[in-house]
Formats: structure tokens, sequence, C-alpha cells
């Protein structure tokens, strides 16, 4: 059929103004990693590196007509990629910068709902950019910065010079907070290595949560630690091997910390039946779509010697077949959401209701 | 038997026209191929993204990635006629009087035959331009609807609205009818005297090539697995009416048309590079060009109406001819 193109990668960079997004973006385009990019950019502002690949793009968001409210896309990345695609040889992934206040999310979705888009691009992750020192304030007047954060797959926590190490530790329990799946990185000057941002796959079925070894690990216990990080946290002052060391898990509860909406539901459970498990999901993500930002999972199908993973956006969701479990692997269920106004109860209910007998 | 001349040139063919009767291919990296005694080529924009065949100056419009909008002519004249800056031009459309548009980012420009230039700003983005046939009057397709301006005159622009992204626009041949193509797989249009709308949707895919028949008494469309082919004869367009459907096929999409200039027939172009030809009346179909290496994108008949040029997603362009 149409020509046999490879996706070209997508990274979506967010962040408020000053968070650092500049500084990543001249790494990005000036250090020497063997990869070109295209840039879109809401503005050519202070990008000091003079290259035929950034893109200036006036932000657009349509709402789809099709009476969901969740349904977005950027319509300009809809034509700028379309535009960049017609001359794929120039470069070998995309980076979209969105401004200050951006919701991400019709930035994502136009990767997942746009057929000519989807094609020719894979989106590969979402970075958010964090400003130690104003996240907090940040997190007082903005509904957006916490959206950034929730729905990020990599974190780069910036400016911690300008903090004291306790306010370090406050800022960073907040983020692991509102995302507890999401990689954190402790930088100054945005110097966080380019491998741990670029070509993460954070989207692909395949590799998304091979990404987070430790994706919702148990969490029967709580552990007591100086502080929180993540699944495969990888702290620039820790330097060891991704899977080296041992990490513990904070999970998700309805946040306590102030200023913070964004709550996080972590389920699991045993095999699944399908015939009940489809429906729930679908049903779900039908529902409470507007509420859900991100959802991960691996789930363990009754009667299916494969591991099945799933992801979504808002009401979409994707999923497919990743590998054979492994010998004496557990068969077991693991599904997170991120989102406002999760009924935690429910939703625990709901799905251990689709549990194979 | 149709044969097929063909040009083989490396990347995204955004438009393959006749200038003069001279077959051009106008490339996405800007450079404008032309079969005349052999295989030249001219430069225009730095990256082309937008080009609109100009049919009363015989010329082509091109906008592109570097801010610029050139008119290339029969023989390779290329002349620059306006530049915005780094911002891309997105969209460009060639109207009565020697008047041109094209558009950057929220503001589309008109260029009148003189050199003067007048600005139109809008609160979204402008999709689309396109003139009417009639009078000195532009449409552009916007988020939730249709701006129409009147660029000779001073006063309001008239606003239509439908809820949605528009992302191209056509105004009918005789100028009674706009239509707008859509991010959802769907047509919309509006009869301009009473701004009655038009729901052409059903498509499996976006539309994304619109071509009126012989006095515009047809649509035809790209979008599904077969060329849809909307009535517009009657005074209301074709409400109430189900479009035709030509040159099926089971395992390839339609990217393509283009209406014969003067006989209900039209050029259909697929997915997968074959071009077939099929009539209205009886739906019967001919194949033009077998499959080819992707995409077929721009397809134009030659005033003699024995020739098309094509041009494809992957460079493998030519010209048909129906009657050798």
């Amino acid at each position: 059929m149409s020509e046999a193109q490879t996706q070209i990668p997508v990274t979506v960079l967010t962040g408020y103004l000053g968070a650092g997004k500049t500084t990543l973006l001249n790494r990005i385009l000036s250090e020497n990693h063997g990869r070109r990019y295209a840039v879109i950019v809401n503005e050519f502002g202070e990008i000091g590196i003079d290259n035929d690949l950034i893109v200036e793009s006036d932000e657009e968001i349509y709402e789809m007509n099709n009476g969901c409210v969740c349904c977005t896309v950027r319509g300009d990345l809809i034509r700028v990629v379309e535009g960049l695609m017609r001359r794929p040889g120039r470069f070998d992934a995309i980076v979209v910068e969105t401004t200050g206040l951006a919701d991400p999310v019709p930035v994502a979705q136009t990767f997942f709902m746009d057929d000519d888009v989807r094609s020719k691009t894979k989106l590969d992750a979402v970075v958010a950019l964090v400003d130690a020192k104003h996240l907090p304030l940040r997190l007082k007047d903005s509904k957006e910065a916490e959206d950034q954060i929730a729905f990020a797959d990599v974190v780069v926590l910036n400016k911690t010079d300008l903090v004291t190490p306790e306010e370090l530790a406050k800022v960073e329990a907040t983020i692991r907070a509102i995302n507890p799946a999401a990689r954190i990185h402790r930088t100054t000057r945005a110097g966080v290595a380019l491998s741990e941002v670029l070509d993460r796959g954070a989207f692909d079925l395949s590799r998304a949560l091979e990404n987070d070894p430790h994706f919702l690990e148990a969490h029967d216990h709580d552990h007591d630690h100086d502080h929180e990080c993540g699944p495969d946290c990888d702290h620039d002052h820790h330097h060891h091997d991704h899977d080296g060391h041992d990490h513990h898990q904070d999970h998700a509860h309805p946040s306590d910390i102030h200023d913070v909406t964004v709550q996080s539901v972590s389920l699991r459970g045993g095999e699944m039946d399908p015939k009940k498990f489809f429906p729930w999901i679908e049903k779900i993500t039908q529902m409470e779509g507007p509420n859900i930002l991100r959802l991960k999972g691996i789930i363990a199908l009754k009667g299916d010697d494969e591991r099945y993973v799933i992801q979504g956006v808002h009401m979409i969701i994707e999923g497919d077949h990743q590998r054979a479990w492994k010998d004496g692997e557990k068969h077991e269920s693991r599904l997170v959401f991120i989102g406002r106004e999760l009924d935690a109860e429910r939703l625990k209910k709901s799905f251990e209701a689709c549990q194979a007998a | 038997m149709p044969t097929v001349a063909p040009l083989d040139l490396e990347g995204h063919c955004v438009a393959a026209v006749f200038l003069g009767d001279v077959p051009h291919f106008a490339l996405a990296d800007g450079a404008v191929h032309r079969l005349d005694n052999g295989h030249k080529t001219v430069q225009a924009n730095d990256g082309l993204l937008a080009a609109f065949h100009d049919a009363a100056n015989d010329r082509l419009i091109t906008g592109g990635e570097d801010g610029k909008v050139f008119s290339v002519k029969a023989g390779g004249e290329v002349t620059e006629l306006a530049s915005t800056g780094k911002k891309w031009i997105t969209s460009v459309a060639a109207g009565p009087q020697g008047a041109i548009a094209y558009a950057t980012g929220k503001t589309a420009f008109v260029r009148f035959a003189d050199g003067k230039i007048r600005e139109f700003s809008h609160p979204r983005s402008v999709e689309g331009l396109a003139f009417s046939p009639k009078g000195m009057r532009f449409g552009v397709a916007r988020y939730n609807g249709a701006t129409l301006h009147f660029p000779a005159a001073e006063g309001k622009p008239v606003e239509l609205e439908w809820a949605g992204a528009h992302t191209g626009i056509a105004f009918s041949p005789d100028g009674a009818f706009l239509v707008t193509t859509m991010q959802e797989n769907a047509l919309h249009g509006w009869k301009l005297v009473d701004g009655k709308h038009m729901r052409m949707s059903g498509y499996p895919g976006k539309v994304k090539s619109l071509s009126w028949s012989a006095k515009g008494k047809w649509l035809a469309s790209s979008g599904a697995p077969a060329a849809i082919v909307w009535p517009f004869s009657a005074k209301d367009g074709p409400m109430g009416k189900a479009p035709l459907e030509l040159g099926t096929r089971g395992n390839s999409m339609v990217t393509c048309v283009a209406c014969h200039p003067s006989q209900d027939v039209v050029a259909i172009g697929y997915e997968d590079g074959m071009v077939m030809a099929a009539r209205f009346a009886d739906a019967k179909e001919v194949l033009l060009r077998r499959q080819g290496k992707g995409a077929i994108t721009s397809m134009m008949w030659d005033k003699e109406e024995r020739r098309i040029a094509f041009g494809a997603a992957t460079g493998d362009c030519g010209v048909i001819d129906i009657t050798a």
C-alpha cells in the first residue's frame, strides 16, 4: 500500500516560562548526539541556534466535532507535521515545545487522533521541566503546572541549586504525589543527559512499561525514607546503572499536599476475565475520560500466555500484547490512573470484579 | 490504450500542473521540474508547502517554508511575489484580476496585480484560502467556520459558522456554493445566497482533494475507497441526495480527484499510485496507470483534454496520454 515509512519519534517539552525549556532545546540542537531534530516552537524567541528546521507555529487547539469536550487536538501541529514529513530525510526526530501555560493533552492526543500524523510519527515521551524554586507558587496559581507534571513521562526538576535540600525534597515529593509513574531528574541548567529525555519510547506499548521496571510495584508496605523517589528514579547525584539500586515506592493516594488536585489511583489484581475487563475499561474511559489524564497498565488475561499492556489519554485508550509471561513471573494485573476526582474505591471494586473466577 | 510517460523524481510532489502545454511538477523541496523537450528544473521556494494553479494567468503560485510566495510560469520563469518573514506560508490561492492570497499563521494577505498588499487578521489560524470566481471576494477556512472578505472594498467580513475545524475551502465555479474540508471526515457547505448548510459526511478518511466538474454540476472528493461525487446541479446542492461512488476499490483509498474539463468524467488517483478514469453517467471505469510507489497527490488535465499530469508522494510522477 503506501510507503513503508518509519514513524518519526516526537518528544513534547512542557514547562512554565523560566523552567529551562529553551536551555534544554539549545542543548538538543547543539550537542553532538548524531541525531538531527526538527523543532516546533511557539515563538522563535531565544533559541540561539540558526536552524532551518525550527518551525514557529501558533498553538491552535481544536475541539473535535464529536461532542466530546476532551477530544482536542493541536491543529497547527497536524499541518506542520504534514509539511515536515513531506521531506523526511532532513531530520531523525521532532521536538515540540509548548508554551508555558499549555495543556499537554491536545498535543499528545494529536498523535493518536489524527490518522495522517499517526501514520508518520509516534509520540515518544512528554517531558516536563519544573523550576524547583517556583513550583510551589506555580501550583498555587495554575492548573496547567499541575497538569504538565501529571501528564509527563519524564520530569526534569531544574534549578535545584536555588533551593535548600529540604525544599528540594518537598518539591520532589509534591511531583511524586502528582505523578507516581514519571521519572524525575534533578538538574541545574537543564543538565540532564539527553538520553534521559529523548528516544524514551514512553508511549510505545512494547517499551512503555519496560522503561519503568518498578512500574507499580508492590506498595503494600510504606518505607520511611528521607525523600520519595519514583520508579527507577535517576537523580543525577547518584551514579549508578538504572536498574541497579533499591527503590522504594510511594504511591498514589489523593495527595495531602496543599494545592495539588491531581491524584493517582493504583490498582492491582490477579488474572482478569477479558469479557469483563475490556467492557469495564471502555466504560470507565468513556465515563471518566475527562477526569483521566493518563492511565497505564499491565494486564494478565486469563488463558492468555502474553502480557497485555494498556495506556490511555482521556478517552483514548490503546492496548496490545507485549510479550510472553516469563517463567515464574507472577500473572498479575496492575493499572494506574492519574487524574482528578477519581473515585478510588469504586475503581478498585469494579476493577477487582473483572478478575477471572 | 492510455500510455504513461513517467518522470521519476525524488520527493513528495505537491502540484502536477500544465503551464501552457508543458507539464510541471512542483516538489516539496521547492524544485519545479518540467518536461519541456527534456527534463528541466527551476528552484522556487526553499521548501514548498502550498501551491495553486492560477488558470487565468497560466502560472503556479507557490508558498513555502521560507515565508515567500512565488509565481512560476511556463518556461521556468520564477518571480517572487511576496515575503512575510521566517514563518511558513501555509496556504495560497489566486483570484480574479491577477490578485493572489496567501496566509501565515492567523493572517491572510491579498496581493493585487499592482503589487499593493492588504492584510486580514483573524482570531484563529487561517487554514485554507480560496477566491470566489465572481467579484473580488475570498474565503478563509478557519476553526468553527469560514470568513468571507471583500478585499477591494472596506467593510466587515461575512462570517459563516459551523462547529469544528475547517481545513480547506473551495467555491463552486458559479460562486453559489462554498465548501470546506474538515479535520473530521466530512465536508461542509453553505449555499451563499441564504446561508443554508450542507453536511456531507460518511467518509472513512479525511477529505484532502476536491474537484468541480464542468460547469460545477458535480463535486468530486477523495477520502474514501471510491471517488465520492456530490450532485450540485439542483438549487439546494446535494441536500437530500446520495453521492455517486465511482472507481470503488477494496484495497486502496482515493487520495486525489481531477474532473475532466468538459465531460462528466473524473480522474481518480489512489493511495497505491493507481489512476483510473470513471464516467458519471454509467460508472464505467478505465485504468490509466497501474500501481506506483505511493499515493497520488496531484493531477491536472491539459486544455486539449488529452493528457493528465500526475504527481505522487513518492516522486514517481508522469503524464498520462489517454488517446495514444
